[in-house]
């Protein structure tokens, strides 16, 4: 394997004509960890990932990886390897020969390129499946068939486009344990372009929230959040409510939110029930408030307590310290 | 089909209309093939004088009419030349149209036009071309011309399908992956797409093979196999035409079972080097 290394982007902006889809992003990866590009369609995230590649140049700034600048570099000589969207298998060759491409366009002998791929394949536990073709594989096993192709280029950094978008949301739950653990036994970064924010929290060291071409805020997961930086943030990353305090929007989880009768304790806003959704462990709880909707988490325990229909009328209650300021957008 | 198992009228009309295809395109063709079996005193029509394979024989003699070896051979010699060209050339000009360039629609235009032009227009066209230009045509000369006007433009508005079907990301995991341009080309994009590049070379070779218009004009001293058999009709009063119509049709089939042959070859190999 290659050194871990840190990638650094410098002032990075990408346009295509006149629309801006990166617009002077600066971000910085450490060495060896999971770093999520999350954001809806379009945001800028798989150009910015595309460039990180070599798939598409980049207008203006700089791409470091380690000490090296790698911004004109060819794809397969910057040390990066990609797994593409719909893996992008060879469709003519079989599993083996797909993981050994690389090698074989290196002019690797035949049985020393083999067993190169064969290995690769046990790591990811498809070496019963080398002589398949990618057509005779599931979904799930074309995933493992295209990352064992990646690595086999011994990346420093890999990255991944939507990897888990193409399988079913049970597949994607194991498929996402098994990138977790395989990115922590490699030591390698990896980054994962998605627009599910479940997928970026549970992956994650350093979630990268995108819009409009940049960046709204870099952080651990945690601190994403905890302190949502802007109301787009707070909006995209969910479990949140925005509401207006003296004029202000600020910011308050979802889960911080009591629901009480209206007029039972002083300082509460009055609110109409529009649906509530038992989940099991909590019940989600719809609300109409004078300023917009505004959902409410509450526990099982506490709802049941004193359960709330559609329709009904409530009040909503919170402490001043569950509060979180917003910034304006970027 | 209705629920209760009976078919409805529009069953029965569509499945007359397919008899009467297939009645209207195997008719002839078992009439010609019957008649070529004719016994040595039977003439061009039924009913059967005896049976016999007499005129086949005749075929390969000295004909007092008509050269059948010579424009068979032109006629096959000519498919390949216009088979080879018509795949080159429309794969070349399928990749260059991948990327836009100024001027794409109209060049795009200007090549599929000879599509809609009459082909018998072409054809004389080619054919004053070469005599202003005193070069005597030929088969090998204007009428490969003349017949590159017609499977060009297809092979070009194939290759047009099969790259807009093709996955972009293919040539870039490639890339991605280490391989130049050209083992890009040679090692992924070439075989994803051979299916369809068999595909425009046997269509080219068959519409150089049964092209008459196109060639009539341009094909110059000596005929080639159309050509001929359109001659002969005129003058030729024996079964040996029926013979000759089997003999040509049964190439056409044979061909065919080649190229199929090829493809499940082809398989073959591949299954086999999935199997292990």
């Amino acid at each position: 394997m290659r050194q871990p290394a840190d990638v650094e982007l410098v002032a990075v902006t990408k346009r295509y004509g006149d629309t801006v889809a990166v617009d002077n992003i600066s971000l910085k990866i450490a060495a060896g960890s999971y770093c999520c590009l999350l954001g809806p369609s379009g945001c800028g995230k798989t150009s910015t990932l595309r460039m990180i590649a070599g798939h598409e140049t980049v207008t203006i700034g700089d791409i470091l990886l380690g000490a090296e600048n790698i911004t004109d570099q060819a794809p397969a000589a910057r040390g990066t390897a990609m797994m593409f969207q719909n893996y992008a298998l060879f469709p003519h060759l079989n599993v083996r020969d797909n993981v050994a491409f690389s090698l074989k366009m290196r002019g690797v002998q035949r049985a020393e390129r083999y067993a190169k791929a064969d290995a690769m394949l046990k790591l990811v536990a498809m070496e019963t499946y080398a002589e398949r073709l990618p057509a005779q594989l599931s979904g799930g096993q074309q995933q493992r068939v295209a990352l064992a192709r990646a690595l086999v280029t011994n990346p420093s950094i890999l990255l991944l486009d939507e990897p888990l978008s193409a399988l079913d949301p049970f597949l994607r739950i194991k498929v996402r344990a098994e990138l977790k653990r395989l990115q922590r036994d490699l030591g390698i970064s990896f980054i994962h372009v998605t627009h599910s924010q479940e997928e970026a929290m549970a992956l994650a060291d350093l979630v990268v929230v995108m819009s409009d071409g940049r960046i709204e805020q870099a952080g651990p997961p945690r601190q994403v959040f905890e302190a949502p930086r802007t109301e787009f943030v707070a909006r995209f990353i969910g479990g949140h409510n925005i509401i207006s305090v003296d004029g202000r929007k600020v910011s308050i989880r979802a889960d911080r939110m009591r629901l009480v009768d209206a007029g039972a304790q002083p300082d509460t806003r009055t609110v109409v029930v529009r649906d509530v959704e038992y989940q099991g462990t909590s019940v989600l709880v719809g609300l109409a408030a004078d300023d917009g909707d505004l959902t409410a988490v509450v526990p099982d325990r506490v709802f049941f307590g004193r359960p709330f229909a559609a329709g009904d009328t409530a009040a909503i209650a919170f402490d001043h310290a569950d509060i979180h300021e917003l910034a304006a957008s970027a | 089909m209705r629920r209760d198992g009976r078919r409805g009228p529009a069953f029965w009309l569509l499945g007359g209309f397919f008899v009467l295809f297939v009645l209207f395109l195997y008719g002839p063709l078992s009439t010609i093939v019957l008649l070529s079996f004719q016994g040595p005193d039977g003439g061009l029509t039924f009913p059967m004088n005896g049976v016999s394979l007499n005129w086949f024989r005749n075929l390969f003699e000295k004909q007092a009419v008509g050269d059948f070896g010579g424009s068979f051979l032109r006629s096959l010699i000519l498919g390949v030349m216009v088979m080879a060209t018509t795949v080159a050339v429309s794969l070349l000009a399928g990749l260059a149209f991948r990327r836009r360039f100024r001027g794409a629609t109209f060049l795009f235009y200007l090549a599929v036009a000879s599509l809609i032009v009459p082909s018998i227009l072409v054809s004389l066209g080619v054919g004053l071309g070469f005599q202003i230009a005193g070069v005597p045509p030929a088969w090998y000369s204007s009428a490969f011309g003349a017949q590159l006007t017609w499977t060009l433009p297809f092979g070009l508005l194939i290759m047009f399908a099969v790259f807009n079907r093709f996955n972009r990301s293919y040539e870039e995991a490639a890339r991605d992956l280490g391989a130049s341009s050209w083992q890009t080309f040679s090692n992924v994009v070439l075989p994803i797409i051979l299916p369809s590049l068999i595909g425009v070379g046997l269509f080219g070779f068959t519409l150089s093979y049964d092209e008459f218009a196109r060639t009539l004009m341009t094909a110059g001293t000596f005929n080639t196999l159309p050509l001929e058999i359109y001659g002969m009709t005129t003058n030729v009063t024996t079964p040996v035409l029926y013979a000759l119509g089997t003999l040509t049709t049964l190439f056409s089939f044979l061909i065919i079972l080649g190229v199929l042959a090829t493809i499940l070859v082809l398989r073959a190999r591949r299954a086999r080097r999935t199997a292990g």
